[in-house]
């Protein structure tokens, strides 16, 4: 038997996505950004988090995959990994879940467009229900905006 | 015993007396005759001797043991002062500042010290003497004499001195009960309470040996306290485990009856002027010194560095709220709310200066390691260089006492290399064989001013220009227009050195251009003047403090940002026909000259305004050292004290962004750095 793990689930269009709950700061409501200019695209600025000033991110556009508009559930989900600490604004996220460590697979290349490499695998949960868990080290990147960067530069 | 809750204090206060130890070296150096400095060195190093072997670092204590043994020939005038004790001194303080870094960085604090216990032994024992063919064989012979109960003239005089001012002064003989297992630990009772009530001249055997309980039953000490008889013996007599106490009260009359039953030797002329004038007065001095050290030492706490951090966010945190509240209660206009808004914004302001204050250090603590720098250097260079220190207690917000270190050393070590030069020359040119180099710092406005200035060959011009068309940094025709201060600037560009040949202190060719950056860093500026043959002076411009600035608020489209006050000339307001074009670049007329336009709409590619352009162009003008830029904006909105947040570590080397901050409204606001808006 594995380990259970306590994840935090949200929703991306109609996959299913998972982050451990000891990663997740907060969960918070949209709230008015402050645009920085010359970052990437998917960086939507940053918001006063209690006092701190803390970058966002839209995961949708992080992976590469069209953008949506914010409705009533949009939510940010704060994440905080090593130093950093990020908001990452998801469908909708309302649900906290068990997972057994024995349940997660190593993710297939692709899923719902996103690379393998942003994915720590994919949990069955249930009879036909997939959690895709995410792998925040490689999401949260720091190098990756660096490239993109010089690219836009070129 | 948990050890890890006394390190920081361990490290702290070793540090301290590192210091101490430093500067009453230098000082020594200067007068060394005078014994109260010796008195002091041996004070510190005794008690850092203690606390490193409490805290179990061996080597640190043994180090400490084998010097403390040289200090205490010196303070008795068993041996006198030269350049070898000297040099073998500092030596000792070198490698147990190093033992102490070792600990703080984690270490063990662990060293080889075995050399140098060996030249202090040489030093204790005279054979160092010997080794130089100078043959002064009763050195060991004195030492002898160190364990009968004699008093030399400096604790005499301290003696007389105590009479004089109505102190009794007392000879004590304290007897420890036969059955008492733990002798040394009495006798530090009886130590501990007489130290408490008075100043313990002399004893005997002495306090080491005492602490290392090589003494029988009974010893002796001299004594000066304002109680009376009665009363000393009864302080005495409560530690436990005492069977007697013998107090003689002493007079000048049976002191002196005494001192001279004692047969003196031939040194005693030498020492008894002394005793005379100097000791006589240094001993007020030193009861001065202690009777201050004590008020201080009531009268400060340390605090963790983090604690403050802690408390400066919490006080920032109210700053926002406290500027919320002021809009609120300007939409509110109700009266009651006013005036207690206004009231809190008073208290904040006064709360704001104290924790700014708090986190002042005065900048002795980074000056302080310049004279030893400076001796060390100008000894390896074979020059003659005197430091003279002024503003020492001139306050600095913490963050910045911590960046400024290495730029200083950089700047003084120049001066020191390329500044002064040799003695030879010095008297050839007519000036003083010793250089001075001052180093000043002082409050004026919002700044704190660091100056080194030095009395030495000044920049040479021509040679600079020479120097910056060879590597390219400026074409011939440039440099006949240069002013003398854009040549000096010259000096801070990367890949400069104009020393002849690269000396081990500086001449690498870099160090200047790091030392301006990193001030820069620090929102500071340099400046430099020079006079050939006369000397150089450095100017380092500091803010008072990083967290709390005051800036200028901005709106550009629909977004807020701030403009730090320190960068903006003016603000002013042109008519955009005024704008005209040099190769495609916007350009408007300033005082005398052209300067170029920058939008920042169009540098932070804003999204449109919803609100109508106005018909004027909004500008502000910002310098940066000579170079002067007009920024676009599309309206002022005011300005404001900010408080700097970091933008986090997701987001790095934003473009023309130096930091953000929270408005009054809860919404974050970006600070520019118009110092990359330059090109």
């Amino acid at each position: 038997m594995g380990e259970e793990l306590k994840v935090i689930v949200f929703a991306l269009g109609d996959e299913e996505y998972g982050v451990e709950v000891d990663k997740v700061r907060t969960i918070e409501r949209m709230a008015p950004m402050t645009r920085v200019p010359k970052t990437p695209d998917f960086v939507k600025g940053v918001i006063n988090l209690r006092g701190i000033v803390t970058p966002i991110i839209d995961l949708r556009g992080r992976f590469g995959i069209e953008e949506a508009e914010h409705t009533e559930s949009t939510r940010i989900v704060i994440v905080a990994y090593g130093d950093l600490e990020v908001g990452m604004i998801v469908d909708a996220a309302n649900d906290v879940m068990d997972v057994n460590s024995d349940a997660i697979e190593d993710p297939p290349e692709v899923v719902g467009g996103i690379k393998a490499k942003y994915l720590r695998g994919v949990a069955k949960v249930g009879e036909d229900r997939l959690l895709i868990l995410l792998n925040l080290e490689e999401v949260l990147n720091k190098n990756e905006i660096v490239q993109l960067e010089q690219l836009e530069d070129k | 015993m948990e050890v890890n809750q006394y390190l920081s204090m361990f490290i702290d206060e070793s540090k301290d007396h590192l210091q101490a130890m430093n500067d009453n070296l230098l000082a020594l150096e200067n007068a060394p005759d005078d014994m109260t400095i010796v008195q002091n060195i041996f004070r510190s190093a005794h008690t850092l001797k203690g606390m490193s072997a409490t805290m179990g670092f061996e080597d640190l204590a043994h180090l400490t043991h084998e010097m403390e043994n040289v200090l205490d020939l010196l303070r008795n005038q068993k041996l006198t002062m030269d350049d070898f004790i000297f040099d073998v001194l500092f030596k000792g303080l070198d490698s147990l500042e190093a033992m102490v870094y070792d600990i703080i960085e984690g270490g063990s604090g662990k060293a080889d010290v075995s050399a140098l216990v060996a030249s202090l032994q040489s030093i204790v024992s005279g054979d160092y003497k010997s080794q130089a063919g100078q043959q002064t064989g009763n050195v060991p012979a004195k030492q002898e004499e160190s364990n009968s109960r004699q008093l030399d003239e400096f604790q005499v005089s301290i003696l007389k001195q105590s009479m004089e001012q109505g102190v009794h002064a007392y000879s004590i003989e304290v007897t420890i009960r036969e059955d008492c297992v733990l002798k040394a630990a009495r006798a530090y009772m009886v130590f501990e309470a007489l130290e408490h009530n008075g100043e313990v001249i002399q004893s005997s055997p002495s306090v080491q040996d005492i602490e290392n309980e090589k003494f029988d039953r009974s010893f002796a000490v001299y004594y000066v306290t304002g109680l009376d008889q009665e009363a000393l013996t009864a302080l005495v007599g409560n530690v436990s485990e005492i069977e007697g106490v013998h107090a003689l009260l002493l007079t000048p009359e049976s002191l002196d009856e005494q001192q001279q039953s004692q047969k003196q030797q031939a040194d005693a002329k030498p020492a008894q002027e002394a005793a005379d004038d100097k000791p006589a007065g240094g001993g007020k001095a030193r009861q001065a010194q202690g009777n201050q050290a004590a008020k201080v030492a009531n009268r400060t706490i340390r605090v963790d560095i983090e604690r403050l951090d802690v408390l400066m966010n919490l006080f920032s945190e109210l700053l926002i709220d406290r500027v919320r509240l002021e809009s609120l209660a300007e939409e509110i206009r109700k009266n009651e709310l006013t005036e207690t808004v206004e009231h809190m914004a008073r208290v904040s302001s006064d709360l704001q200066n104290i924790v700014l204050k708090l986190r002042m250090v005065p900048v002795e603590s980074v000056f302080n390691r310049f004279p030893r720098m400076i001796r060390d250097i100008s000894k390896s260079l074979e020059k003659k260089v005197e430091l003279e220190i002024a503003g020492a207690d001139t306050e600095l917000d913490r963050t910045v006492i911590d960046e400024i270190g290495d730029p200083l050393v950089h700047l003084l070590r120049n001066s020191v290399d390329h500044g002064v030069e040799m003695p030879s020359e010095r008297t050839s040119n007519g000036k003083p064989e010793t250089g001075t180099i001052h180093l000043r710092a002082y409050h004026s406005g919002n700044h704190v001013f660091i100056e080194i200035e030095d009395d030495g060959k000044g920049i040479d011009r021509e040679k600079v220009l020479k120097t910056a068309i060879k590597n390219n940094v400026v074409t011939a025709e440039q440099a006949n227009t240069m002013e003398d201060t854009e040549v000096y600037q010259l000096l801070f560009a990367s890949g400069f050195s104009t020393a002849d040949k690269i000396s081990d202190i500086s001449g690498r060719g870099v160090g200047l251009d790091v030392v301006k950056s990193k001030i820069e860093q620090l929102g500071g500026h340099v400046f430099v003047e020079s006079k050939l043959g006369a000397g150089t002076k450095f100017s380092i411009q500091l803010p008072l403090t990083l967290s709390i600035i005051s800036a200028m608020l901005i709106r550009v489209g629909n977004e807020k940002y701030a403009i730090p006050l320190s960068s903006i000339v003016e603000t002013m307001a042109i008519d955009p026909g005024k704008i005209r074009h040099v190769h495609g670049n916007p350009m408007i007329n300033y005082r005398e000259g052209v300067i170029p336009l920058v939008s920042l709409k169009q540098v932070f590619e804003c999204p449109a305004s919803d609100e109508a352009e106005s018909e004027e162009l909004n500008l502000i003008i910002v310098s940066k050292g000579e170079k002067i830029i007009s920024l676009e904006v599309e309206e002022f909105i005011g300005q404001q004290e900010i408080v700097l947040k970091s933008i986090g570590k997701y987001l790095p080397n934003l473009f023309g962004i130096s930091g953000a901050t929270i408005l009054g409204d809860g919404q974050v606001s970006l600070i520019i750095d118009p110092n990359a808006l330059f090109k």
